[in-house]
């Protein structure tokens, strides 16, 4: 029988990486991701996990640096945030154009300036369209189990693309949870050795990210948004079968609550915790409101997310980001689009809120439904609310 | 390959657009970003070959009768040889030019 271990987040998902057995781990330590390169480190260094750990001048160079090794074949991990994502930006798309299955996890963090080491979402959204597949979690188990799914959806080879596991900074990673870990036994089966299709290899000379001329970019193109819509297949049958070894189950757009209710909330990330007890709260006191939590960003969930609100008259989306001089948040926007060629949808309100750090309390949500739900009825000037900002 | 690569359909293309086949960039026509194309005087050519090392496309090569001359497939029509062409064979002239 599998026990819960009390253990920080970073730490576990470095544990879990470990289980994944990888071949090469590049990375650059930054706040609030350190503890979980720093723990493979000791890993690698204490002789208890057998891979080539590189450690870079860069994060430009740690995605480098997977790439390269990802090319040979190799199973391969990193983990950034904020800044150092912003850093590697350039070579995330190159990984995906290359269809090279690394995994990274991502530990949310607010892009500069001002300066701030807190949790928001501005780095996530910064990545949206470098043609990753990529899953935002709600607490440590979520990590854990996600990190070990990551490489088996990368390495599927209806999918061979790079995988982001994006966790919330401070909320998450520096937080000590209890923590079930799968039997080694169990995700030595789950993730058996990763074969990739055509690695470079000397003795089968092959060249890679070569040049493509404008009569075949467009093709290039295509065939990598056909395989990125079409990961959402694998991602399902990927978090199937993990439950079956876990006991523990995940679906694109997470449902709390929301089945019939006429007001629903959205949000992605570890406020999500926070948000279903203040719904418990809400409805105790006798008012219809439901969650949605995304848990897959890309591929969009498009067809779960409309079933999801299809009974709903209101749905309130609150982002950890702002899209400046745009829509407002950039989840509520997607969310919009979503949802606009349906004949009947809900009023969709956008709420921009927790950036850097800043704590959204059980009150808070009592707040922004309320509010919310108040916009729907009198309509706003505003393409966005901006959550608690001092006037 | 079966297929040349202006028919070739997302479908057909390797994983990551990989190559598999060396030396494929040779099917690719460059000599159709020429403007100017090179023309020849070849009685003032003493065949020093000077054109063909400057070529930066490396496209130029002795014909039958020994002259050296580019290959039009790849000629991109930067005028390089006839910058380089001591005896003054080359003369760049427009594409449009007879």
């Amino acid at each position: 029988m599998t026990q819960r271990v009390g253990v920080e987040v970073s730490i576990a998902v470095a544990d879990a990486v470990r289980m994944a057995n990888p071949d090469v781990v590049a990375a650059y330590p930054i706040t609030p991701q350190t503890h979980i390169v720093e723990h493979l480190a000791e890993l690698v260094a204490n002789g208890e996990m057998d891979a080539e750990y590189i450690p870079v001048e860069s994060e430009h160079s740690a995605m480098s640096a997977c790439l390269g090794a990802a090319a040979a074949g190799a199973r391969t991990f990193t983990a950034t945030a904020s800044q150092g994502l912003a850093l590697m930006n350039e070579v995330l798309y190159v990984a995906s154009g290359m269809r090279l299955p690394i995994v990274m996890v991502v530990a949310n963090r607010a892009l500069s300036a001002p300066l701030s080491i807190w949790c928001d979402h501005s780095d996530l959204m910064s990545v949206r369209d470098t043609g990753w597949v990529q899953i935002i979690v709600e607490n440590g188990q979520q990590a854990v189990d996600n990190t070990l799914c990551a490489f088996r959806i990368a390495e599927d080879r209806r999918v061979l693309l790079p995988v982001i596991v994006h966790l919330d900074g401070f909320n998450l990673t520096h937080v000590i949870e209890p923590i079930v870990f799968p039997e080694q036994a169990d995700i030595d089966k789950f993730l058996p050795v990763s074969s990739y299709p055509l690695p470079l290899n000397p003795d089968k000379p092959v060249a890679m990210g070569s040049f493509a001329p404008p009569f075949i970019f467009t093709e290039a193109k295509w065939a990598q948004e056909v395989a990125l819509k079409n990961s959402k297949g694998v991602v399902l049958e990927c978090w199937s079968d993990f439950s079956k070894i876990s006991g523990r189950g995940y679906s694109p757009v997470e449902k709390y609550k929301s089945d019939g209710a006429k007001v629903l909330l959205t949000t992605m990330g570890s406020i999500g915790e926070t948000a279903s007890v203040a719904i418990d709260r809400m409805r105790a006191a006798g008012k219809d409101v439901g969650l949605l939590k995304l848990r897959l960003w890309r591929p969009f969930p498009f067809d779960e997310l409309r079933v999801a609100v299809k009974d709903a008259d209101v749905l309130i989306v609150l982002d950890r980001d702002l899209s400046f001089g745009g829509p407002g948040g950039v989840l509520a926007s997607e969310v919009k689009a979503a949802l606009y060629s349906l004949e009947r949808k809900p009023k969709v309100v956008g709420f921009v809120g927790g950036l850097g750090g800043r704590d959204i309390t059980m009150d808070g949500f009592e707040d922004i439904v309320n509010k919310g739900m108040e916009i729907a009825r009198k309509g706003s000037q505003h393409e966005y609310e901006i959550y608690g900002v001092r006037e | 390959m079966a297929k040349s690569e202006s028919e070739m359909t997302w479908r057909d293309l390797n994983i990551g657009c990989i190559v598999t086949e060396p030396g494929s960039a040779r099917q690719y026509q460059s000599g159709t970003w020429r403007s100017q194309r090179p023309t020849y005087e070849f009685k003032k050519c003493i065949r020093c070959g000077l054109c063909s090392l400057f070529c930066p496309e490396g496209c130029i090569e002795q014909n039958k009768d020994g002259y050296f001359e580019a290959n039009m497939y790849y000629c991109k029509g930067c005028g390089i040889c006839a910058r380089e062409c001591w005896p003054r064979v080359i003369k760049m002239v427009e594409e449009e030019e007879k």
